[in-house]
């Protein structure tokens, strides 16, 4: 009944092929085409490279491969200072650090989507943000509070939002962006399938976590991004851990398996469910070309689960004591940046001239964001009630009859609004 | 003068003014009537005298879903972004009929029928508002967006601003909620005490054919997120309703009764409860002012505190419970903003803290009934000022 690797008579043994538990299983009907796309990587041992290396597509051009290797690395360079920055009391408040998950984000966004595209993400959202193409200048003056920053700093790490790239949020609930990025998708099909306008393919993609998969939110948007065929895309960035919860304790396996697949809930949703290795970008990239197009073409939602790991702890203020140095360092010898440099110099498609250029014109940018954001000036308390309301009749009628937004105080942040 | 400045755009409307009874004000149930409800006590055209005064081409008359119906219909044709989801709100009309028919007109993805997903269905609105859209989302109930808290909070009300100004949602979210008849704790549920205090967002409460057209026209037309309380009671309450292009003011106040004793400050379905208690005052000599607030956040400063002026007393009639309600933050800024101006402390009429019993007797207790604002002006006004009245 529950199929279990020694059983399998297709392996012929016990551990003998690690991917038999992951194919579709073979029942009386022929596998649907979406169930013939639930496919996996064995993604656990750091001698996958060799594998993965003949798999990986080599239609990839010098000139993609150093867009990505760059992003990667502004990812990173950018996740470092952000920590130093907070040691040194620059930002405050709780800041989540992307590092080791790059790969993800260059794999999904710097390689497969196009600006009017729209991204919606957890508190982990500043690589997502910069991989979008929003200057590292406005991210790090959000970060430090300031009026340049890209909510004019009234969002903080956890809430970037830019409206020309179409970063539709930074969250700090894990799970209450989807439904927002499902809603960007609808907005996209709406304008296909109403308004008439054929050329609107714009798809939305959902970043969230693993721990994000037990709530209820996660499950309601898979279901209507299926039911209403949008072009939504949602990536789970599995990194094994929520804060000290480690994704073993926290889900209940899928039926047969000993560990608790994300991308098989795919398919019990109506969408496929890829499982890909999120150390490296290619792979990645890979499959969200493929989930991306699928989008376009009208034909519905992809759930892709990337296996990643981030290097820092869940936060700067997390101790992070649960984790083993066995788990950290297994990881560690599959950093998605190494790994792609190694890929590069091996296929020809960067010199290390072109590459420690490339750490030079990241460093450089880094720096200049910090100058950027330190020079820059703090809000103004005009913001403490612009903003508010899109329309500032919201605030209402004051008792001499004008509306609160005329009162004298209003710029200054100053007048009584309720 | 501010008025024309303010107002651009909206209509300042006042209720029937003292002299005329208004448009059929009466939809109680028979078991919450007054005892001489048919009673006209005031001079003036009667109901039946009403047709005679109006011209051929005025407006019309139509119960509340129809006028609800009618201004999503209007409002739909007038701006293609404009989209209405929910549940059982396409093929099946809308629980209260409020969208009954337009799936065939617009079609099953501009009258989205959802699945029952309250907090997915609410963010993907959200998403759909901050990317161009205009969409109207449903709670079958009000009670329902319970479930969706947490889009409604975070980010309806936050987003604009957290954002940095860079995304609007200009969104309505609207349903029927209030005290019904017998049907239990969790359909009876009063959510605007609940939204209060979400930063962003404005709540307005319909009580008339008229108002609920206009409201929900103008609601629409908003580039902020408005959250739009109709009463399960109120669909077949019949009134007057304007064309195409009447909307109403989302921040003011409607004065249903003008008087000099005392200011009565209502909403909803409370409206009419005040109205019923009104026609035994008016008998027995007092001349109470009564205002039916609309904006329930913000509050409409100028028309509360011109009453409260006039007047020196102020009475809430609500359906709110009495902790945490709509009354408890208008009596705090009443006192707040107007002690100087009051002869009385502000009495709050509200329900009781008790979630609502099936039991008739029992819900008919929770509430505030007629024979409770007759006794509250009693005891806040004292003896009648002793106008006499035709």
């Amino acid at each position: 009944m529950t199929p279990r690797l020694s059983s399998c008579s297709r392996t012929g043994g016990a551990g003998a092929d690690r991917l038999a538990a992951f194919r579709p299983s073979r029942g009386p009907q022929r596998p649907t085409r979406a169930a013939r796309q639930v496919f996996a990587k064995a993604v656990a041992t750091p001698t996958k490279e060799a594998s993965t290396s003949a798999s990986k597509s080599a239609s990839i051009s010098s000139e993609t491969a150093k867009e990505l290797y760059r992003d990667m690395v502004l990812g990173r360079e950018f996740e470092e200072m952000c920590a130093q920055m907070y040691y040194r009391g620059k930002m405050f408040g709780f800041v989540h650090l992307y590092s080791g998950q790059e790969a993800v984000s260059t794999g999904v966004i710097k390689a497969c989507l196009r600006k009017d595209d729209y991204i919606s993400s957890t508190y982990r959202d500043h690589v997502h943000a910069l991989s979008k193409g929003i200057s590292a200048r406005k991210i790090m003056s959000e970060l430090f509070g300031k009026k340049t920053g890209t909510c004019r700093g009234q969002g903080g790490s956890m809430h970037m939002f830019d409206a020309e790239y179409g970063l539709l949020g930074g969250y700090a609930f894990i799970g209450e962006g989807i439904p927002v990025g499902l809603g960007a998708a609808f907005t996209s099909a709406y304008k296909r399938r109403v308004l008439g306008d054929d050329g609107a393919d714009q798809v939305a993609v959902n970043f969230f976590g693993d721990g994000t998969c037990n709530v209820g939110q996660f499950y309601e948007s898979l279901n209507m991004a299926s039911l209403y065929k949008l072009p939504c895309i949602f990536v789970v960035e599995n990194n094994r851990w929520a804060i000290g919860m480690n994704h073993l304790r926290a889900t209940g396996s899928t039926l047969g398996d000993e560990e608790p697949w994300i991308h098989k809930k795919g398919p019990a949703f109506g969408m496929p469910g890829v499982h890909v290795d999120g150390m490296d970008v290619l792979a990645v990239r890979e499959a969200a070309l493929e989930a991306v197009a699928r989008a376009r073409r009208g034909e519905g939602p992809t759930l892709i689960e990337a296996e990643t790991y981030r290097f820092r702890g869940h936060s700067l203020a997390d101790p992070d004591e649960l984790r083993s140095r066995e788990e950290k360092e297994h990881y560690a010898a599959r950093d998605p940046i190494p790994q792609l440099r190694a890929y590069m110099l091996k296929h020809g498609l960067a010199s290390e001239t072109d590459l420690a250029e490339l750490h030079a014109s990241v460093a450089a940018e880094v720096d200049d964001c910090v100058e950027y954001a330190d020079a820059s000036p703090k809000p103004d308390m005009s913001q403490l009630l612009e903003n508010v309301f899109a329309d500032p009749k919201g605030f209402g009628i004051a008792p001499d009859g004008r509306y609160r937004y005329e009162l004298p105080g209003f710029t200054a942040g100053t007048a009584e609004v309720s | 003068m501010y008025f024309s400045k303010v107002m651009s755009g909206c209509v300042d409307l006042r209720g029937p003014r003292a002299g005329a009874p208004p448009a059929s004000y009466d939809p109680l149930p028979p078991i919450w009537t007054h005892p001489d409800p048919q009673s006209v006590t005031r001079a003036g055209p009667g109901p039946l005298n009403r047709a005679s005064t109006r011209t051929a081409a005025a407006k019309k008359e139509l119960m509340m879903w129809e006028s609800l119906r009618e201004a999503l219909d209007e409002e739909m044709e007038r701006d293609p972004t404009v989209c209405l989801m929910g549940e059982d709100v396409g093929h099946y009309g809308g629980s209260y009929k409020v969208s009954y028919g337009l799936h065939k007109k617009y079609g099953d993805m501009r009258l989205l029928d959802t699945p029952i997903c309250e907090n997915g269905f609410m963010g993907m609105g959200v998403g759909a508002a901050m990317t161009g859209l205009r969409p109207i989302v449903e709670g079958m109930n009000m009670g329902f967006l319970l479930l969706a808290f947490n889009q409604i909070s975070n980010n309806c009300g936050m987003l604009h601003y957290t954002s940095g100004g860079q995304f609007k949602v200009p969104m309505v979210i609207r349903g029927p909620g209030g005290v019904g008849r017998q049907l239990g704790a969790e359909h009876s549920q009063r959510l605007e005490s609940y939204f209060q205090s979400i930063p962003g967002v404005q709540l307005v409460a319909v009580s008339t054919a008229k108002n609920a057209k206009a409201l929900l026209k103008a609601a629409i037309r908003s580039d902020n997120p408005i959250i739009f309380f109709e009463h399960v009671l109120l669909y077949n309450v019949k009134g007057e309703v304007e064309g195409p292009e009447y909307t109403q003011c989302l921040e003011r106040a409607e004065i249903v009764r003008e008087g000099t004793d005392v200011s009565i400050f209502c909403y909803s379905r409370m409206r009419y409860v005040v109205m019923q208690a009104v026609k035994q005052l008016e008998k027995e000599g007092y001349n109470p002012e009564v205002v039916d607030l609309i904006s329930l956040k913000p509050f409409d400063m100028q028309t509360i505190s011109r009453s409260v002026k006039k007047t020196r007393r102020a009475i809430i009639v609500e359906e709110c419970m009495k902790t945490g309600g709509i009354g408890a933050s208008l009596s705090a800024v009443i006192h707040e903003s107007l002690f100087n101006d009051l002869d009385h402390e502000v009495v709050r009429l509200s329900s009781q803290d008790v979630p609502t019993a099936y039991a008739y007797e029992l819900e008919a207790a929770t509430i505030v009934q007629p024979e409770k604002v007759v006794a509250a002006v009693h005891r806040v006004v004292g003896a009648p000022a002793g106008v006499a009245y035709a």
